[in-house]
């Protein structure tokens, strides 16, 4: 059975590597990733404001397609996966808002799309034990330090994937890859988000922050579910010394590597740092290379 | 109507009424759920605005209690049920729990303390130290008579682990087993211990009731965002009161718990759960900003290079002597002051990483502290609820107790003859706390009084 999936804007260009790795960790688990047929940008961001009926149209308009695709539509990137799950809760208890909204859009939507995070299908409707028994080349040895970033977790009243305090999803699912799972204390820290755009330097800070902590407290590696936060840690790494960096990473790519997927789907060759030479230093990559 | 009054706990609240109402020549019978009487007031290091040790100030006051001849104590005891007759009159069901020591026997002499093997984390310590499971609270207990811990003695759980079957009934040897430890039992030079001691349950007739029951604190695990209660070095304000207090676990040394560090970076973070009416309660706990700025001084003159940081919303120093009190912290101890909220805790290596706001400069700001304490709110009592229902009282949205007239005559309740007064009906202050139980004194004697002329 396929997934309704929607890319979005950010892993169709910079974060090509998550969409490519992403779809192929599907594939092989059986639950392919089937692209919506016609989609725009979520919008990226929740809209806040009181009149914000015009920036809910986007995701509105995706939600929709979902429903034509079966009522469900999954998303690895986690920004819109917050706006789309953010817009379907406020859908639901704004009746009224549906109904203006639907005066704009092409076709009415019913409001009972379900919006999922591919990670969230994982850990719920594969179970980390299924996703554990398909590993051929677990990744022991590597130690890799989950980071959450925001928005995949808050609010937590209104996303609900995980307790945004102390967070377990990405821990749990490295652990079923077999690799040595790395705590630090900025988990679910902000990466500085679009402000990369407007105000790069503190993001960059940030990331400082971020990474010599995971670093400090023994990671090998950062797993993250976020192409914003992925490319807010590895972008501002391109200035260090490369033995001080530390490999940013999609979780769909370590599975990817884990399931034995071959090379040509890892999608890394964006990073700025990395993470190949790290992966192959591993035995366990070694011997299948 | 029997002129004798019901004083339900004996913090400095049903202390002060206690002693009033007996002082005048009446009979009251005071309630304490602990082994000792003097609530949290017996865990505070210095008071404020005065700097006075609250031991100190109290203990005449707990052993006039311990000593009055119109005073009937009941600790390490409760209240099952109150039942009213046709004259107005109450009858109080105590339940005296079983400590396993004849009090008329024991002396208080401490031995059976002194030789107990077993060490358990002190609830009255905040779990920064130990206590034996044979214990007094302090010292200065009042009475001064140790109860065990059922739950943890060995001797207690092995001997009725025998008499259930869940142990052999007979030793390697063929001998009937015998119960492990009982050191404190072996030690008592009076024989005091008694293993078969059970519940006793006490009636009691009154003609008036005080319901100073006290308050709670914010439990650690309902602030996520500040470790919630997992990073042993980010502690609550009553656990600094005992890293203050002479009595305490380290006699007073600012010691952190983790590693026994003195700490050269304190972070003090008000408002920890109060006046947030989403997360936490709406109310504002009022004495927060008082003891803060004290426990920043009082560790300042602890630890003289030492630097304290209080982030606070706004500061509220309504009192005789407060806003001076708090200057004095500002100025002479130069405790730096942060207006903003802090969002985060956490540790980072051996430091405390503090995540805050300085809404003054318009900064975030991030301290690496060596320990934090939390201002935590005032809670009601958990058995708030079932004391109303038993009595018939009025309890408000948060669940502290409620008077008829709020403004007017705040202890009377809409129960005939039931007062109240102190933390019971919302957070205050000692000051505040002690006016009101002599003012709920003056309605029980004044009933008493016209009981006389009818």
């Amino acid at each position: 059975m396929s997934l309704a999936y929607f890319p979005g804007c950010t892993l169709s260009t910079k974060a090509s590597g998550y969409d490519a790795s992403g779809r192929a960790v599907a594939q092989a688990l059986g639950m392919p990733l089937a692209e919506l047929p016609e989609w725009q940008c979520c919008g990226a961001t929740f809209p806040l404001s009181t009149d914000n009926s015009m920036s809910l149209i986007a995701p509105t308009r995706i939600l929709t397609q979902g429903q034509k695709a079966g009522g469900h539509v999954t998303t690895l990137c986690a920004i819109c996966f917050h706006v789309l799950r953010r817009s379907q809760n406020f859908l639901g208890e704004h009746p009224e808002m549906l109904e203006r909204i639907n005066w704009f859009t092409e076709e009415p939507y019913q409001g009972t799309t379900r919006v999922s995070h591919f990670l969230e299908l994982l850990r719920d409707d594969l179970s980390w034990d299924a996703l554990a028994s398909r590993v051929t080349r677990p990744l022991a040895g590597l130690k890799v330090a989950p980071y959450y970033g925001c928005l995949l977790l808050r609010p937590k009243d209104e996303i609900g994937l995980d307790d945004p305090d102390h967070p377990t999803i990405l821990h749990d699912c490295m652990t079923a890859l077999g690799a040595e799972v790395v705590d630090f204390p900025y988990a679910s820290e902000c990466c500085g988000s679009y402000l990369a755009v407007s105000k790069p330097d503190l993001p960059e800070k940030l990331s400082k922050e971020i990474v010599a902590s995971a670093r400090r407290n023994g990671a090998q590696a950062i797993v993250t579910a976020c192409p914003l936060c992925q490319y807010n840690l590895d972008h501002p790494q391109k200035l260090i010394a490369s033995g001080d960096t530390v490999p940013v990473l999609y979780f769909t790519q370590l599975i990817a590597v884990a399931l034995g997927l071959e090379e040509a789907v890892w999608g890394m060759e964006k990073h700025y740092v990395d993470p190949r030479p790290l992966l192959s230093d591993k035995s366990s990559v070694i011997s299948h290379q | 109507m029997i002129k004798r009054a019901l004083i339900i706990g004996a913090g400095i609240a049903g202390i002060q009424a206690s002693l009033d109402i007996a002082n005048s020549g009446y009979e009251v019978v005071l309630v304490e759920k602990e082994p000792s009487i003097g609530g949290h007031m017996a865990q505070l290091s210095e008071t404020f605005p005065t700097l006075d040790c609250s031991q100190c100030i109290m203990t005449p006051r707990t052993v006039e209690v311990g000593h009055h001849e119109n005073i009937k104590l009941y600790t390490y005891s409760e209240l099952d049920s109150v039942a009213r007759d046709s004259n107005g009159d109450f009858t109080a069901r105590i339940r005296r729990r079983a400590a396993y020591v004849d009090w008329d026997v024991c002396t208080g002499c401490g031995a059976c303390v002194e030789k107990c093997p077993f060490k358990v984390e002190s609830l009255f310590e905040r779990g920064i130290g130990p206590r034996k499971v044979v214990y007094t609270l302090s010292p200065q207990a009042v009475p001064n008579k140790p109860v065990i811990d059922a739950d943890n003695c060995r001797y207690l759980q092995s001997k009725w682990d025998i008499e259930a079957g869940r142990l052999p009934a007979v030793d390697a040897k063929g001998n009937p087993a015998k119960p492990k430890c009982g050191a404190c039992a072996k030690f008592c030079p009076t024989g005091a211990i008694l293993w078969d001691q059970q519940d006793q349950i006490f009636e009691e007739k009154v003609g008036a009731v005080i319901v100073a029951t006290g308050f709670d604190l914010f439990p650690q695990s309902r602030l996520p965002e500040y470790g919630g209660g997992k990073l042993p070095d980010v502690v609550d304000g009553l656990a600094f009161e005992r890293l203050l207090a002479a009595s305490g676990p380290t006699a007073g040394k600012v010691r952190r718990p983790s590693d026994g560090m003195e700490p050269k970076e304190v972070v003090f973070v008000q408002c920890s759960g109060s006046r947030d009416p989403e997360r936490g309660v709406p109310y504002c706990s009022k004495i927060c900003c008082m003891y803060t700025a004290k426990q920043a001084i009082l560790y300042k003159h602890r630890v003289h290079d030492g630097q304290a940081y209080v982030f606070y919303i706004d500061v509220r120093a309504g009192g005789k002597g407060y806003e001076e009190f708090l200057n004095r912290a500002m100025e002479e101890d130069s405790v730096m002051y942060l207006r903003g909220k802090v969002s985060r805790l956490f540790q980072d290596g051996d430091k405390i990483m503090v995540k805050g706001a300085d809404t003054l400069s318009n900064r975030t700001v991030e301290i690496a502290a060596d320990m934090v304490v939390l201002a935590t709110a005032v809670l009601p009592r958990a058995t708030n609820r079932q004391v109303a229902e038993m009595l018939g009282l009025a309890i408000d949205d948060n669940d502290f107790y409620t008077a008829n007239d709020e403004e007017l005559e705040p202890m009377v309740t809409a129960v005939p003859g039931v007062f109240m007064a102190g933390t019971a009906l919302g957070p205050k202050d000692i000051p505040e706390t002690v006016a009101q139980a002599s003012g709920a004194a003056a309605k029980v004697l004044s009933l008493f009084q016209r009981g006389k002329n009818s």
